[in-house]
């Protein structure tokens, strides 16, 4: 009950970072330099038409009612028209989203299914060969930006190895897309059991996933070893030993969960990054996410697609950080007890 | 009769930064079946290492150098594993951060139990829960979903108890079990660790540095200093007739009820600084502070939104006393008590709730604590605090350190003169010249606490208060700094605040003690009634809790 009320405690507290993202984007779109309704008039336009687009778009309002209509049309699910395509920003952003999604959830699980046995290894046997590699990696990972490894990747296994598939989208044309149940190609094709489509789909992800978690791989490997390392040599651990407890229960129960916190404070901010780090990835790979969506709007000054996808992304740090907050209270007795 | 444990000429080296130290030198005692053996000495003897050793606990940049340790008659370095928990088990100090952090208590127990086989899955809780009611855990049932910090130091350690017990091991290792306890709680545990392991017959290696804590409890002890054991005897013969000189200079610098100041050195006192300070004539009222009503309330934590706020948590309680010039006043209590936030209300550190201190004929509550630096009070009344390393800026050198007051306090500007002041204090303390240009961690504890003495009288204040200077020291250093304070205060004329859980060392520095209780002054008396002849039943319980050691009181065993 009590861990209950505390969880909705934190959700609420989520409230009001939503509300600062949503009124800094409106004011962001806002400030940037260029009439929106010149631009929809077109070059030909004459002051008259102008004036009258101005107030379609309701522009010729002060800035506080405009952003009144603007909630308004978010809570009715409006996310304004893009400029260059004409059509919702919502519809293009959704269909977009879980591609973008599917590619990142399945770079930050490859790189934890290596980091964090990989630190915890590394920080039950510092000094040894596993210690070393773990450094090596993560220097690699902080130091290769992923726009490189990403070109350096495609040109190994694809133009001179020839193992991996043209890097050019979510599946190749030979095959059809599944029906859309999740938006992930992946799961979609798993669940209508067109295993010929899965494994097309698994292959067009390998690289840019692989250059995904090369990337996230170096903080979370960091800091699981620095977590078991001050885990391992913390008080309840010796506790544990003098005890009797094996190895294995140390280890994992004992050393592995107190260090699974700050492990996972660490996975939400990775997250974070990887969506960031989408944007030139999905560019490299052609990859019809939301990344590459935002660069070409940024390119045509589409301000409602832009204003649109900043939204998006912010939206989604919060309801990442959100959930690793509810995880961390469901683990972590204390949280919330403090002061 | 084959001793239990036997450790026979045991070395122990420490891989460092500068080569090898040798941290054990031929170490030999040994243990026998349900003995209770303490193993004393000061900090660096190497008493932990020798137990880590024991259990095999050893940190990774140690090794074995020679000799070897026997449990039951078998070699036992190196096969420790299946012996852990089963046969020999240990308790550590600061029991709070010894027990895993994010796990109930009953599931470490029932963890404890299921490796030794002892439970399975389906009698695991009720044979946990058994084993907190053993050690005597109010409502074990509900206690065994506990997280740690929400139970007391003095309740961690019960259950740090009873999963060193749950196994019934043979042999238990107690590492300064109690240290950070209250003395009330100390005596508690313990004593509720000697029935627990007596009535199972075990073995105890009690290590501490508390030599009445070794007298009440232990029937061997064993003396260590420098990583070597320079005596081993029965309890009533080392405390009557203890042989090595180390030995003795430990016994004497313990302070006991009825311990004189100067006996703590044996009667060697610290040669005086050359420089005497002629004490300065101050005219002002002789009554320097008065505390009256004194009440510091902190708010609860609230419950809900709207809900009604809880009533605040009162820890001063309504408290009056004086302090007359030159008078030195112990205030003595458990954690809790009020002792402290009292103290940092007078030294203007914090704000109060209500009251009034009036020092030296100004009421200084009626300036917030913020603005109190820039008064000229601020000088009249200083400070010395509990933790001498953790408050001292690890970047200052201790000519910095002292010279702060000075420059900040005082106005002090010219260098010439800074640097020729701070060296008067420095002497003033006994604290060599050459120490000065060091920085805390290349300073002892004792050189540590005497820089913090220096900052403090830098500014050459009426009032002096202290908050636990020297709990955090060994025996031999608190002698020393004890007699250093006497001096200092008959010298520049000072009154103290002394803020103290130990009776025994408030005994020697104070003239009146106050005991204080959740908040509320239970009794008022000379240092020495109150520890004599105590009147209120907190005192008489506090008072009966001290571990002593004096040969006519030890038991007869």
């Amino acid at each position: 009950m009590e861990k209950l009320s505390r969880i909705f405690g934190r959700i609420v507290q989520a409230v009001p970072p939503v509300f600062g993202v949503i009124l800094i984007t409106f004011l962001l779109t806002r400030a940037l330099p260029g009439d929106p309704a010149v631009f929809f008039a077109g070059l030909m336009a004459d002051e008259d038409t102008i004036a009258q687009i101005r107030a379609e778009l309701g522009l010729d309002h002060s800035l506080p009612v405009q952003f009144l209509y603007y909630l308004r049309d978010l809570l009715h699910g409006d996310l304004g028209n893009s400029l260059s395509t004409g059509r919702p920003v919502l519809t293009e952003l959704m269909s977009r989203l879980p591609a973008s999604l599917e590619l990142t959830l399945a770079g930050l699980l490859l790189s934890m299914a290596i980091a964090i046995p990989l630190g915890v290894l590394a920080a039950t046997r510092p000094g040894s060969w596993v210690d070393h590699l773990c450094r090596v990696l993560v220097t690699a990972g902080v130091s290769l930006p992923t726009f490189f490894t990403g070109l350096f990747l495609i040109y190994i296994f694809y133009y001179l190895l020839g193992w991996a598939p043209s890097p050019l989208g979510r599946l190749d044309f030979l095959y059809l897309s599944p029906p859309q149940v999740t938006g992930f190609y992946s799961i979609d094709a798993a669940l209508a059991g067109d295993w010929e489509v899965f494994w097309a789909s698994l292959r067009q992800m390998i690289l840019p996933a692989i250059t995904l978690s090369l990337f996230a791989l170096a903080p979370i490997a960091r800091m699981t070893r620095a977590a078991m390392l001050a885990a391992l040599s913390g008080e309840y651990v010796r506790t544990a030993r003098a005890n009797g407890l094996g190895g294995a229960r140390v280890i994992w129960v004992y050393a592995f969960r107190n260090a699974a916190l700050p492990v996972l404070t660490t996975l939400g901010m990775v997250f974070s990054f990887l969506l960031g780090a989408n944007v030139l990835v999905e560019k490299v790979f052609s990859w019809p996410g939301i990344g590459s969506y935002a660069i070409g709007a940024l390119v045509a000054s589409d301000y409602a697609a832009v204003q649109g996808f900043v939204l998006c992304m912010a939206l989604l740090f919060v309801v990442v950080n959100l959930f690793i907050d509810v995880v961390l209270t469901l683990i972590d007795p204390r949280i919330g007890l403090e002061s | 009769m084959t001793p239990l444990l036997k450790v026979e000429n045991l070395s122990i080296a420490f891989r460092t930064r500068n080569g090898e130290v040798t941290a054990l030198h031929d170490v030999s005692f040994e243990v026998g079946a349900g003995e209770v053996v303490g193993v004393v000495g000061e900090s660096g003897s190497g008493k932990s290492v020798s137990a880590y050793t024991t259990i095999g606990l050893l940190d990774q940049a140690g090794r074995v150098a020679g000799g070897s340790v026997s449990y039951d008659g078998k070699p036992l370095l190196g096969q420790q594993r299946p012996l852990r928990g089963r046969e020999i088990s240990m308790i550590f100090q600061n029991p709070r951060a010894a027990l895993n952090p994010i796990m109930t208590v009953g599931q470490q127990l029932s963890d404890v139990l299921k490796r030794h086989a002892l439970a399975g899955r389906t009698d695991a809780k009720s044979k946990a829960i058994d084993l907190l009611r053993q050690v005597q855990i109010n409502d074990p049932e509900e206690r065994y979903n506990a997280y740690p910090f929400e139970l007391s130091g003095g309740m961690c350690q019960r259950v740090m108890i009873a999963l060193a017990l749950a196994c019934s091991p043979r042999l238990l290792i107690a590492d300064e079990p109690t240290t950070g306890l209250d003395v009330t709680t100390q005596k508690t545990t313990m004593d509720l660790m000697r029935e627990l392991t007596r009535a199972r017959g075990m073995s105890v290696v009690l290590i501490t540095h508390d030599l009445g804590m070794a007298a009440e409890y232990c029937d061997r002890i064993v003396v260590m200093e420098k990583g070597r054991v320079v005596e081993s005897a029965p309890v009533r013969q080392l405390f009557t007739a203890p042989r090595h000189p180390y030995t003795q200079k430990l016994i004497a610098a313990s302070p006991g009820p009825d311990s004189r100041l100067e006996d703590l050195t044996r009667g060697q006192l610290e040669a005086p600084a050359k420089i005497t300070p002629t004490p300065q004539n101050r005219p002002g009222p002789d009554r320097l502070l008065e505390v009256v009503n004194l009440v510091k309330e902190f708010p609860r934590r609230g419950t809900g939104f709207f809900g009604r706020k809880p009533a605040p948590f009162r820890a001063v309680d309504g408290i009056s006393f004086e302090l007359r010039r030159g008078e030195s006043l112990g205030l003595v209590g458990e954690s809790g008590c009020g002792k402290s936030t009292t103290s940092s209300i007078i030294a203007r550190l914090q704000d109060a709730t209500s009251g009034s201190v009036i020092f030296d004929g100004h009421d200084i509550l009626h300036h917030p604590a913020q603005r109190f630096a820039k008064m000229p009070q601020r000088g009249q009344v200083q400070m010395v605090f509990q933790d001498s390393h953790d408050s001292l800026d690890p970047r200052w050198s201790a000519a910095d350190v002292i010279a702060q007051p000075l420059r900040r306090i005082m106005g002090m500007k010219d260098a010439g003169e800074l640097s020729r002041r701070t060296a008067m204090l420095a002497e003033m303390v006994g604290l060599p010249g050459e120490l000065l240009s060091r920085y805390p961690h290349q300073l002892s504890g004792g050189q540590k606490a005497r820089v913090n003495i220096a900052r403090a009288i830098a500014t050459d204040p009426l009032l002096l208060i202290l908050d636990e200077p020297t709990s955090a020291l060994d025996v031999s250093v608190q002698a020393v700094v004890l007699q250093l304070l006497d001096r200092l205060r008959r010298e520049l004329g000072m009154s103290y605040i002394f803020v103290s859980h130990d009776l025994n060392v408030v005994r020697l520095l104070c003239e009146r003690t106050i005991v204080m209780n959740r908040g509320k002054i239970v009794e008022e008396g000379s240092a020495e009634q109150v520890l004599h002849a105590p009147r209120d039943p907190y005192t008489q319980k506090l008072v009966a809790a001290i571990p002593h050691f004096e040969p006519e009181k030890l038991r007869v065993s």
